[in-house]
């Protein structure tokens, strides 16, 4: 069924009574905000398709309490915009994976955001989207309207079913309002870039740098042909591998934490400084994504400690050319492979089970999306235990079914 | 205190108490199990000391292998187990039964691995919480959330409540600074979940199992970050004449786009006895006192408490003091940590920990002193501002037990006028024994369902922290309807 097939809700209790008799039919739903993510997960069959974007609109703002609480299908960019206005920002920076879907950028709803836990170069110093997830109100596979957690910034009252549902991909259940943590936006940003350094040399720079004191906020590396994609010029013109290292504070401050951070990293090359707009603009390309390219490639995203991120990538080159980029200061690869039946899978996870972590096909054909599992495969015990949750929350298994695991 | 009903134990249970003793030496040797009266006894409470259980017996594991087996023992037999950190606890959530075996984890407090460049920590779980940050301090890295019992707590018991802190505005609580765990479910299976990487593959298993208070398994390892310290920190003092003045100053240095590493109230009852206890140089001729501590480079630090002076000028402050020296910084941070004990030196106190809307606060305030003033009680509040986070202490005579069971309803009261502004009944401390009847006035029916259901998926026959968290009766409905 197409988007055209596709019911937005415009109450809770609108959408409660979908589920609940999609359910006593054992008819399977596909869960979506606008949809811009849609070709993530193994292909969902359903013969229902429910958007949260009838449901619209920012239900609490206190700036001074560093809180928002918006219904799930409001779209990001005006959460985004309305934190502006009073000089704030989420504090986990998600990214947009809108253009390497080959979708418009922009356009994803602010519970997708939690349900899929976006998470951009800002994680490293402050959390994800799940450590800023403050409450949810939320519908189940059984119909039932409930809430978690709520608007205060401490709760540890009952258990913390907000954050199980992070990233949980719809699978659990439908969030109908968000609740979450805000920050003030800094008044400067500057960057330290140096060049031309080896992936395991860049690793290093990276990691020492968030081992001072001096509160890098995001640390990637960039081989040639990515930097070589960038929009901004003053970045893209460097024509080498690039290590860049974010700094965020009052004007001031940047600037003296610069210069010690710079003399810090001395040993690996004279660090160039870029000033706020042109950081700004860097950043927001790696918010986007924007070195990735937009084809058909298959394009991973692999979470590993920060060391070991470019042993798996130099360990996956010995099966197939690869292109790849690293955020969290190593520990997470962007990965564009070449086209084919598997898209890399089984090369992949085995190097993965070598050095420990997990990998996530975020870009693939739909026939190899079904073939194949696209999230990585759980333990035995994990696995048991996320069938019982599964199953505590969606027992006919109605909600997206099969999208991260076929565990009903 | 007395009111919270316990079930009544099982008598079966009690009946095979020698057998089950027996049985536990076998697994994991007699030096391992806690039996006699004497020995016992010192694990009859927790920190909610008027609710005292003596267990059936204490079983003090080496390793996660010998919990696997007592777990597994008890499973098979039927038999609730009490998990146990160090046994501070606020909320009763670490109080035995005596039909329950208690399975400490105090002999597991070593550090396993700690590196630096990945900024992760590997820690057996008995460790103290303040014992990590002493391992990694030497490289100037710490690990964040010191709640104030943080010398004697464990990393178990915080893992368990998802504790928080004075820090935790800036630094986030627990769950936010935990990237793995290895656990054992009730029927002795032994999981690990995450690692040394920023996140997990599938459900979040580990944002469900942080803050479970024990009822879904054992955590025996986990690993942490370790974040690298500031240069330098530094408080200082903020007196004001009301607590409007001081909510209202909290709200414009947050609203200013300034995020102080910690913001801490007290008002006047709090302030005169903890200046007492701790001569931290607290002002004694204020009504309300914030606590403001900023990090950085001394020239950023000045920088920003100039900044902090100027946002709190329109509030009048009456006094404005910003530490001199590290001496004087620790006096300061001691007087507020030692708060509950300080006050513990002169009365009885009742510890509350509701989470309000900041702006709520000259309203909750006014409410509690009136509660506890119709009770003929008096109060002190300590409050985390930054957060919301309130601590109001209830002063009263525990050999009067009409006075006790008076502080009992001043609290319950006080902590439904949190959740009726937008708070919860608790912020950092858990629900326990103690909260557990009020759940109702947070949650709805189907609320708690969700979460009992969860409950039922990492142990279905509800062994482990028995009669915690949920209203008794919630456990009945649950049977009829899951």
């Amino acid at each position: 069924m197409g988007v055209s097939g596709t019911v937005r809700p415009a109450t809770e209790w609108e959408l409660s009574s979908l589920v609940a008799a999609a359910t006593e039919r054992g008819k399977p739903i596909e869960v979506m905000g606008a949809g811009t993510k849609r070709s993530v997960g193994r292909p969902v069959q359903a013969a229902l398709t429910i958007s949260t974007t009838g449901l619209r609109g920012i239900t609490l703002y206190e700036p001074t309490e560093l809180v928002m609480s918006a219904q799930a299908g409001t779209p990001l960019a005006d959460v985004e915009a309305q934190l502006a206005t009073r000089g704030q920002m989420l504090p986990f920076e998600p990214i947009d994976l809108g253009a390497v879907l080959g979708e418009a950028a922009g356009r994803g709803t602010i519970g997708a955001v939690f349900a899929t836990n976006l998470s951009g170069a800002r994680r490293v110093a402050t959390g994800a989207a799940r450590d800023h997830l403050l409450g949810v109100r939320a519908v189940n596979g059984r119909g039932e309207a409930f809430k978690s957690g709520g608007r205060v910034m401490k709760n540890v009252t009952g258990y913390d079913v907000a954050r199980g549902l992070a990233g949980s991909w719809g699978t659990l259940a439908i969030m109908t309002e968000v609740t979450f943590k805000v920050v003030p936006r800094p008044e400067e940003t500057a960057t330290l870039v140096l060049s031309g350094l080896t992936d395991d040399l860049a690793t290093e720079v990276m990691c020492q740098a968030l081992g001072t004191p001096f509160e890098v906020s995001g640390a990637v590396h960039l081989p040639q042909v990515m930097v070589s994609r960038l929009r901004t010029p003053e970045v893209r013109d460097i024509g080498k591998p690039v290590t860049a290292l974010r700094i965020e504070n009052l004007a001031d401050f940047v600037r003296y934490r610069c210069d010690k951070l710079r003399e810090h990293l001395a040993p690996y090359g004279k660090a160039e400084v870029l000033g706020n707009d042109v950081s700004r603009a860097f950043w927001d390309e790696m918010r986007q994504l924007s070195v990735l390219q937009a084809d058909d490639r298959p394009l991973w995203r692999i979470s590993t400690k920060p060391t070991s991120g470019h042993k798996v990538v130099e360990a996956i080159r010995q099966y197939m050319p690869v292109d790849a980029f690293y955020d969290w200061s190593g520990g997470l690869i962007w990965l564009e492979v070449p086209v084919s039946a598997d898209a890399g899978a089984s090369d992949i996870r085995r190097v993965i089970a070598q050095y420990g972590g997990h990998a996530t096909l975020v870009r693939a054909d739909q026939a190899v999306r079904a073939a194949i599992d696209v999230f990585q495969p759980l333990e035995p015990g994990t696995e048991r235990l996320s069938r019982g949750i599964k199953a505590a929350f969606d027992p006919a298994g109605v909600l997206n079914p099969g999208r991260m695991y076929a565990l009903s | 205190m007395s009111s919270i009903l316990l079930p009544e134990p099982n008598a079966d249970i009690l009946a095979r108490r020698d057998a089950i003793i027996a049985d536990l030496k076998s697994l994991v040797g007699g030096e391992a199990v806690v039996s006699d009266e004497d020995g016992r006894r010192a694990f009859e409470t927790d920190g909610l000391t008027a609710y005292r259980k003596m267990p059936l017996a204490v079983v003090l594991p080496q390793s996660t292998e010998e919990v696997s087996a007592v777990l597994r023992y008890c499973h098979r037999n039927g038999i609730k187990v009490v998990a146990r950190g160090a046994g501070t606890s606020l909320c009763g959530g670490a109080l035995p039964a005596e039909d329950a075996i208690v399975v400490g984890v105090s002999k597991m407090n070593r550090v396993l691995e700690i590196d630096y460049t990945n900024r992760t920590a590997v820690v057996q779980t008995g460790i103290t919480n303040l014992a990590i940050s002493g391992a990694v301090g030497k490289e100037g890295f710490f690990y964040a959330p010191d709640p104030s019992s943080q010398l004697a707590c464990t990393l178990a018991g915080n893992l368990a409540m998802n504790s928080g802190g004075a820090h935790c505005l800036k630094y986030g609580v627990t769950t936010n600074n935990v990237l793995g765990l290895k656990m054992v479910l009730m029927d002795g299976e032994i999981i690990e979940i995450g690692g040394p990487y920023l996140d997990s593959p599938g459900y979040d298993l580990l944002g469900l199992i942080v803050g479970s208070e024990g009822q879904f398994g054992i955590i025996t390892e986990a690993t942490v970050r370790i974040l690298r310290a500031a240069e330098h920190a530094r408080p200082m003092l903020l007196g004001f004449e009301s607590s409007e003045a001081a909510g209202a100053c909290v709200s414009a240095i947050i609203g200013s786009g300034i995020i102080p590493v910690a913001i801490e109230y007290m008002d006047k009852p709090a302030i005169e006895v903890c200046e007492a206890f701790a001569k931290a140089g607290y002002p004694l001729d204020v009504e309300a006192l914030l606590i403001v501590e900023v990090e950085g480079s001394n020239e950023e630090i000045e920088d920003l408490l100039a900044r902090l002076v100027k946002i709190a000028e329109p509030f009048k402050p009456r006094t404005v003091k910003v530490s001199g020296s590290p001496a004087e910084s620790a006096k300061i941070w001691k007087g507020r940590k030692s708060a509950f004990g300080a006050i513990g030196r002169i009365s009885e106190y009742y510890c509350m920990d509701g989470t309000i809307p900041l702006k709520q606060l000259p309203h909750v305030l006014t409410r509690i002193s009136e509660i506890c003033g119709s009770h003929g009680l008096k109060v002190a509040n300590i409050f985390h501002a930054g957060d919301g986070n309130l601590h109001p202490l209830i002063l009263y005579n525990a050999n009067d037990p009409v006075e006790v069971e008076k502080a009992e309803r001043a609290g319950a009261d006080i902590l439904k006028l949190c959740v009726e502004v937008g708070g919860c009944l608790t912020g950092e401390h858990g629900v326990g024994i103690e909260k557990r009847d009020l759940m109702r006035h947070q949650f709805s029916e189907t609320d708690l369902l969700v979460q009992m259901r969860i409950k039922s998926v990492f142990d279905p026959d509800w062994l482990l922290n028995p009669a915690k968290v949920f209203p008794l009766a919630e456990r009945v409905m649950l049977d009829r309807v899951a």
